[in-house]
């Protein structure tokens, strides 16, 4: 059957997760939240250990204390101003610490950190193909539900509550989906390279959109070529998943730089 | 002028923000009727903002009550900087918090003198048309209710006495309740029904002919401010 092939297995999970991040992605470099989700990665190696220690798929186990983390956060934004990048950095390099030591312990289950820390499509299971699929499908459903209100508060969350737009309540729960694309992504992408795959497809499509959408369709469109073109190398020369993925979206955002810009937005004037 | 029997949209009874162990703002007590415009005015730091954002029910008041009889509200904030890597036309601005007509939106703009500008990149915009676009998104919802904080803030002279006029236009075609937050105090005072004097509590108010001549407001702003308004009063006794 074609899905015993662990390429295209692969490949059915990385497009899901591509198409997933386009839209998230575009709102973490909009709200910037690119350290935001770099801890809530680290964090997910806690739950990566606690998946081992009680045999339970580990996209489970890393959504359950990735929302913890991300609630967390939340509550302690609107407290305090937490959004002082050293703070960020001290909870997301110190979680990240705590996850290898937690799974350094657990020395009598045999696992393979490269593939957790970087990606491994060999990994990827007929189950994760549904999990990627099924909870993705309902992760852009819930973004479309809220999408508005998320945009509004972005521009200017006073606007969007003095407007009836709820903002907190989208962000809140803009935090806890990422939270779950996060859990989804780690067997292609990686703990450490998430935040990458969000970011760099979004970044790409900046420089020739003109419109929030039209951002978002294009980092879509990026992030599916550069998980294509990536696993592709990766079953090529044996490399990691998640840093071919990501070289592939960083090449297409040079490009995005140099006068093929033009050449593209100039059909959108 | 205010209608005998108009409704009230907006009453704020002793509503004070308390900040750690600091009133930002205390005792505030007004109401806005509909077709009515007030003006709070007051030197930096007073708590104008504040007083606005009770208004909307973006901060919650420490003591006191707000009562809202609308939730058609718009509002113009003070400062509004959108981040660069977020790409925003006007027109996506305009439908920012509804889900309004291409003909509403260029009703809108027309009627701040900006509609060929609904396609350009909100960062590309000079500091008087960012202003008229933000009032535009305001009004084009056809609110009960506007609060504008500074909303002629680095628009030129003439353009600034334009929009006065177009506030003031809009709020008795809308018949809309409107809260006006100013610092500058010439074209403000000849079109206002009410006016707030505001300085952490209300030092005084009503029409604006009544408060240039209280003795609080002479304390506030000096001598000199009260008679640079005179002058504009008078080009209306005078005109032939």
């Amino acid at each position: 059957m074609l899905l015993d092939d662990f390429f295209i297995r692969a490949l059915i999970v990385g497009i899901g997760i591509a198409i997933i991040a386009g839209p998230f992605g575009c709102f973490v470099v909009w709200k910037r939240l690119s350290y935001f989700g770099e801890t809530l990665s680290h964090s997910s190696l806690l739950g990566v250990a606690l998946g081992y220690i009680f045999s339970i798929n580990i996209s489970i186990t890393v959504f359950i204390v990735s929302s913890i983390v991300a609630v967390l956060l939340f509550l302690l934004n609107e407290k305090t101003d937490l959004n002082s990048d050293s703070l960020l950095g001290l909870l997301s390099h110190s979680s990240l610490s705590i996850g290898l030591l937690v799974v350094g312990y657990l020395s009598y289950i045999r696992f393979d950190m490269m593939g957790l820390l970087f990606g491994d499509i060999l990994a990827v299971t007929k189950l994760d193909i549904i999990i990627v699929w099924v909870c993705g499908g309902l992760f852009i459903f819930i973004f479309c539900l809220i999408w508005k209100s998320l945009l509004a508060g972005t521009v200017n969350r006073d606007i969007a509550s003095s407007e009836n737009m709820r903002p907190r309540r989208s962000e809140l729960i803009y935090m806890i989906l990422l939270s779950g694309l996060i859990a989804i992504s780690i067997k292609i992408i990686g703990i450490l390279l998430i935040t990458g795959l969000l970011i760099i497809p979004a970044a790409m499509s900046r420089n020739i959109s003109n419109s929030p959408m039209q951002m978002i369709l294009i980092s879509i469109t990026v992030g599916v070529t550069s998980v294509v073109a990536g696993l592709f190398t990766s079953l090529t020369f044996n490399t990691a998943s998640g840093p071919s993925i990501l070289v592939i979206a960083l090449i297409l955002f040079i490009i995005s730089l140099t006068p093929v810009k033009r050449i593209i937005s100039g059909a959108n004037k | 002028m205010v209608k005998e029997h108009s409704k009230i949209l907006l009453e704020l009874k002793d509503a004070g923000i308390n900040r750690s162990n600091r009133w930002l703002v205390r005792n505030i007590t007004l109401s806005v009727n509909e077709g009515e415009i007030l003006t709070i005015i007051g030197p930096n730091g007073s708590g104008k903002s504040t007083t606005a954002k009770i208004a909307l029910g973006i901060l919650k008041p420490d003591s006191g009550s707000v009562i809202l009889h609308t939730d058609k509200i718009a509002y113009v904030p003070q400062n509004l900087a959108i981040d660069w890597t977020l790409p925003l036309r006007v027109s996506d601005f305009m439908r920012l918090t509804n889900n309004i007509t291409f003909q509403e939106i260029t009703d809108a703009l027309d009627m701040t003198g900006v509609a060929p500008l609904i396609n350009k990149n909100m960062r590309n915009l000079s500091g008087g048309e960012f202003q008229r676009i933000l009032l535009a998104r305001a009004i084009a919802t056809k609110p009960d209710l506007l609060i504008l904080d500074e909303p002629v803030q680095g628009v030129d002279f003439t353009g600034e006495i334009a929009l006065y006029n177009l506030i003031n236009q809009v709020s008795s075609e809308l018949n809309c309740g409107t809260i006006l937050i100013s610092h500058d105090l010439h074209f403000v005072m000849s079109t206002t029904n009410n006016v707030i004097c505001l300085n952490g509590h209300i030092c005084c108010s009503g029409s604006p002919k009544t408060i240039v001549q209280s003795k609080e407001f002479i304390d506030l702003f000096g001598a000199s401010a009260a008679q640079t308004l005179s002058p504009y009063e008078h080009n209306h006794d005078h005109s032939h």
